[in-house]
């Protein structure tokens, strides 16, 4: 017995308990050490490092930042009873009904979503700025009014700006869970006498709700951890939301504890949201609707598909094709508020940047080298763990998929100061370095990178591998020879999902940048401060340009869907 | 444990947590017999399989090759090492390499010549009738085809023992009907000591050489199949190889009363040791019936035709003896009829019928 008990002991020693141990270290330096520092050091006094709540009331005594609470906590209502409105006929009109043009609307929607944010607030701000707005432009022109109609540094100028670039979570989620109603619900309200109208609202769209709400919720969080566009606009408008208030706060003399009191709450709704949206969408109401969802038949809508194809184009112009033609005209414009015009235009704002400004080419280096490694880790960290909790190789890998979605409920900005509080101060000193960017990064979209890697091997049978093993080759042999081609392309699909969004990232950077270390995020919000609209369409371009470009590659590697499609977990 | 045991199984056991799937399984395998593990979904007929193959570990006993222990709740030799081939449910060819690949790669890894390979591998495929689709993909191959290849690269090793875990479940019928055929003529080609996992008695029936019946994680009997069908040694054994009545009675004194009808306890098999309750397995196809009681032996049972089904190939009655609630299931060849609720004698014959524990004690 004691034989048997000391090969049993020698055994479990095996590379792959180092692998874990190394796996916890990396997530413990990545997820656990940040969070558990900003919280750290939202109670602990500056010089001395005694336990204090002082900083929790230097955050929350003064009404003004009081007041930025309570602005976001209305902007994310608004946003989302906005993007409701933008995205649930969308979705029905697409998933449901023999409305014309899908595929357009699909595409539009998909581009809307890759839009970062901050740069659709900049085509708005040359859409609808007071008076010189394109939109006011016209609108003066044709009624003869001395004022212009629309001013997007207001509240509901922000409100309406997020909206368009967040209703797609909201589009994702119903037409996903539309696609699984089956027709034969439907049938069943039909046969005893239910009309369409009847059907869809008694019927249909309760089925869909708790995904509808769960769209919503993330909709909610976004809006309120959002960075770029309250910068853009809030500022200049002369008020306040939370994540706004944070860079306040970071400014000099930076006040980083009372950062992590401000930001605490931030990371607690979230974490209280997420779980309510998680227990919404897996709930009997939801359950329903998994599996193969049956034959679906297509609802005619008549004469009403050409408006409903009318109110999808109408969206989608708002959040895609008016910003684009006013950026593009900017960024080959000399003057962007001449005009269209042939004498007008110039290639002089990318030569500009490219080849003169000081920093701006080395920003779009940066961008996207940082990108590229942050995909590379999330995704190297993501299937080791992906592949140790699916073959379940060692005790307790549940612990590591645990904190590797945990990322998923930090706001970015959040995440900014965790790290700003773990790795700025010394023996660490990362502050403006291009690995605490890109170490932020990787963290940000681990979970994109876990939940994509694992589906990558989940949609593999075991018994592939096993078939390599009981004819006499090894783990590694397995991984080589079939794991290995068989994930290839499911792999590159989840490396661009992280890198996508990884170029474009800003609330992390804003917070860890150094001189060298500008991001293309970055820079643009620099660049707003001077005001030059034509070199910062151009730079806006670049970065469009260079997304619409990987994302064709991919969709033409991985099928056009396949940012579109819902995870599921 | 014999000597000259292939394989064997000696208190194999496996608990998930306090949940035991597999429990006390003792099975030995001479050298080329052909052994199926047969039982209904979740039986532990493929957990045990997947100890063998050495991808799960055992909670108690061991299971040993060629007098080698292989696996113990202390040791288990990893899958790679232990010279076996298995055949999946999902066939797992490797979507990434063509036919002829997929069948040289066990070879490859045993570091054979080219030439040797190539040769193996044309000679594997010409018994499997695929050689022309030696270059093909697996995608471009039918349901059937790549269950020959999955043959084909499991056998051109010459494993120590080959194991096929449901290898059938995803063909349709007739192409089952052709494979299980194929795979038996392929062991006694290759005389490869072999596991098979099933639910479906048939493909049990039609291969093996002997039948492990499990239910509830332990092994109910082991027979070959002839055995196994008449003399089924449990109530679960008799109803789930083939269809069966189960005739419940007491011993009185000289006889045995049953629903309906009495029989002298000497004209049963068996008849030294029995007392008190007891029951018997009637197979449906030994059972006769006829309009009017004759003079030949067996048991004698008056009643009436309850229900009659046409299949075709046979009449199925269901006869209620006289004053009970009993039904007996009654397969007669097509040209027997009889209405329904027609008085009519069943004979039981019984030296075809099987004792089996009465319900009270049943497994």
């Amino acid at each position: 017995m004691s034989l048997s008990t000391t090969s049993l002991r020698r055994r479990s020693f095996d590379p792959l308990m180092f692998l874990w141990i190394v796996l916890a270290a990396v997530l413990v330096f990545l997820v656990v050490n940040p969070l558990f520092q900003l919280v750290n050091t939202s109670l602990q006094e500056v010089d001395t490092g005694n336990f204090t709540l002082m900083n929790y009331v230097a955050a929350y005594s003064r009404p003004r930042y009081l007041l930025a609470m309570w602005n976001s906590v209305r902007l994310g209502f608004c946003v989302t009873a906005l993007c409701l409105i933008f995205a649930v006929p969308m979705a029905w009109a697409v998933s449901r009904t023999d409305m014309p043009g899908k595929g357009i609307i699909r595409m539009l929607v998909l581009g809307a979503f890759i839009t970062p944010p901050y740069l659709g607030a900049i085509g708005w701000i040359l859409l609808a700025g007071p008076n010189s707005g394109w939109l006011n432009r016209i609108y003066m022109g044709i009624t003869g009014a001395s004022e212009g109609l629309f001013n997007i540094y207001s509240f509901e100028g922000l409100a309406f700006n997020i909206a368009v670039y967040s209703f797609p979570y909201i589009f994702i989620f119903t037409s996903a869970a539309l696609d699984l109603v089956s027709s034969e619900m439907e049938d069943a309200a039909n046969i005893l006498g239910a009309g369409v109208m009847r059907t869809t609202f008694k019927v249909t769209l309760p089925m869909v709700l708790p995904a509808i709400m769960g769209g919503a919720i993330i909709t909610f969080l976004e809006a309120i951890a959002l960075f770029g566009s309250p910068a853009l606009i809030a500022i200049p408008a002369r008020f306040n939301v939370v994540t706004t208030q944070l860079l306040q706060f970071f400014s000099q003399p930076i006040r980083s504890e009372v950062a992590a009191a401000y930001a605490v709450p931030l990371l607690l709704i979230t974490v209280v949201l997420f779980g309510l949206q998680r227990w919404l969408v897996h709930r009997r109401g939801f359950v329903a609707l998994t599996g193969k969802g049956g034959e679906r038949r297509i609802m005619e809508l008549g004469p009403w598909r050409w408006v409903m194809l009318g109110y999808s184009l109408f969206v989608l112009s708002l959040s895609v094709l008016m910003p684009y033609i006013v950026l593009s005209q900017a960024a080959l414009a000399k003057a962007w508020g001449r005009g269209f015009a042939w004498d007008n235009m110039t290639f002089h704002n990318f030569y500009y940047l490219l080849f003169q400004h000081e920093t701006a080419a080395q920003s779009v280096v940066n961008s996207f080298t940082y990108a590229a490694a942050a995909a590379c880790i999330a995704i190297t960290l993501g299937l080791s763990i992906a592949y140790i909790v699916s073959r379940r190789l060692l005790p307790y890998a549940g612990i590591l998929s645990f904190l590797a979605m945990a990322p998923f409920v930090v706001p970015g900005i959040v995440l900014a100061i965790a790290f700003y509080a773990a790795y700025a101060p010394p023996p660490f000193t990362l502050y403006g370095t291009a690995t605490i960017l890109i170490l932020a990064f990787a963290t940000r979209f681990l979970p994109i990178g876990y939940v994509n890697a694992d589906a990558a091997i989940r949609s593999i049978n075991p018994e592939m591998e096993e078939a390599v093993r009981i004819l006499g080759g090894g783990r590694l042999v397995a991984i080589r020879k079939v794991m290995a081609p068989l994930m290839k392309r499911n792999l590159i699909g989840a490396w661009l999902l992280v890198f996508i969004p990884a170029t474009r990232e800003l609330s992390s950077a804003l917070f860890l940048y150094g001189p060298k270390t500008r991001t293309m995020s970055v820079m643009l919000m620099d660049m707003s401060e001077e005001g030059n609209f034509e070199h910062l369409a151009a730079l806006g371009f670049l970065l469009l340009a260079a997304t619409l470009a990987i994302v064709g590659l991919a969709s033409a590697l991985l099928g056009r869907d396949f940012m579109l499609r819902r995870e599921r977990s | 444990m014999s000597d000259h045991a292939k394989l064997s199984l000696a208190g194999l056991g496996k608990s998930f947590g306090s949940v035991p799937a597999v429990v006390d399984v003792d099975l030995s395998l001479r050298s080329g017999e052909f052994v199926s593990l047969l039982g209904p979904s979740g039986c532990g007929k493929t957990t045990t399989l997947r100890m063998i193959a050495g991808f799960m570990k055992p909670t108690a006993g061991s299971i040993s090759m060629n007098g080698a222990e292989m696996s113990s709740p202390a040791n288990v030799v990893p899958p790679e090492k232990r010279g076996m081939s298995m055949i999946f449910q999902s066939y797992a060819i490797w979507p990434n390499m063509t036919v002829g690949e997929n069948v040289a790669f066990g070879l490859k890894l045993r570091k054979l010549g080219n030439a040797e390979v190539t040769e193996r591998v044309n000679r594997i495929l010409d018994t499997v009738q695929l050689r022309h689709l030696k270059d093909r993909y697996p995608a471009e191959l039918s349901g059937g085809q790549q269950q020959r290849v999955a043959l084909a690269r499991a056998i051109v090793i010459e494993p120590e023992v080959l194991l096929l875990d449901e290898p059938l479940s995803n063909l349709d019928a007739n192409l089952r009907e052709e494979m299980r055929s194929e795979i038996r003529r392929l062991h006694d080609a290759f005389k490869i000591t072999t596991v098979y996992v099933t639910h479906d008695q048939s493909e049990a029936m039609v291969t093996s050489d002997r039948i492990v019946v499990m239910n509830h994680g332990r092994i109910d009997q082991v027979d070959d199949p002839v055995s196994l069908y008449n003399r089924p040694r449990t109530r679960f054994v008799a109803g789930f190889i083939g269809r069966t009545n189960f005739l419940d009675g007491r011993v009185d004194g000289s006889q045995i009363v049953f629903p309906g009808f009495t029989v002298p306890v000497a004209s049963a098999p068996d008849a030294a040791g029995l007392t008190g309750a007891v029951s018997f397995s009637v197979r449906p196809q030994t059972i006769d019936v006829a309009p009017e009681r004759a003079d030949g032996p067996g048991w004698w049972v008056a009643g009436q035709i309850a229900e009659r089904s046409y299949l075709g190939e046979y009449w199925e009655y269901v006869v209620r003896p006289d004053g009970s609630d009993l039904k007996l299931r009654v397969t007669t060849p097509p040209t027997t009829v009889y209405e329904a609720g027609q008085a009519v004698w069943a004979r039981i014959d019984p030296s075809r019928i099987a004792r089996v524990p009465a319900p009270d004690k049943a497994g």
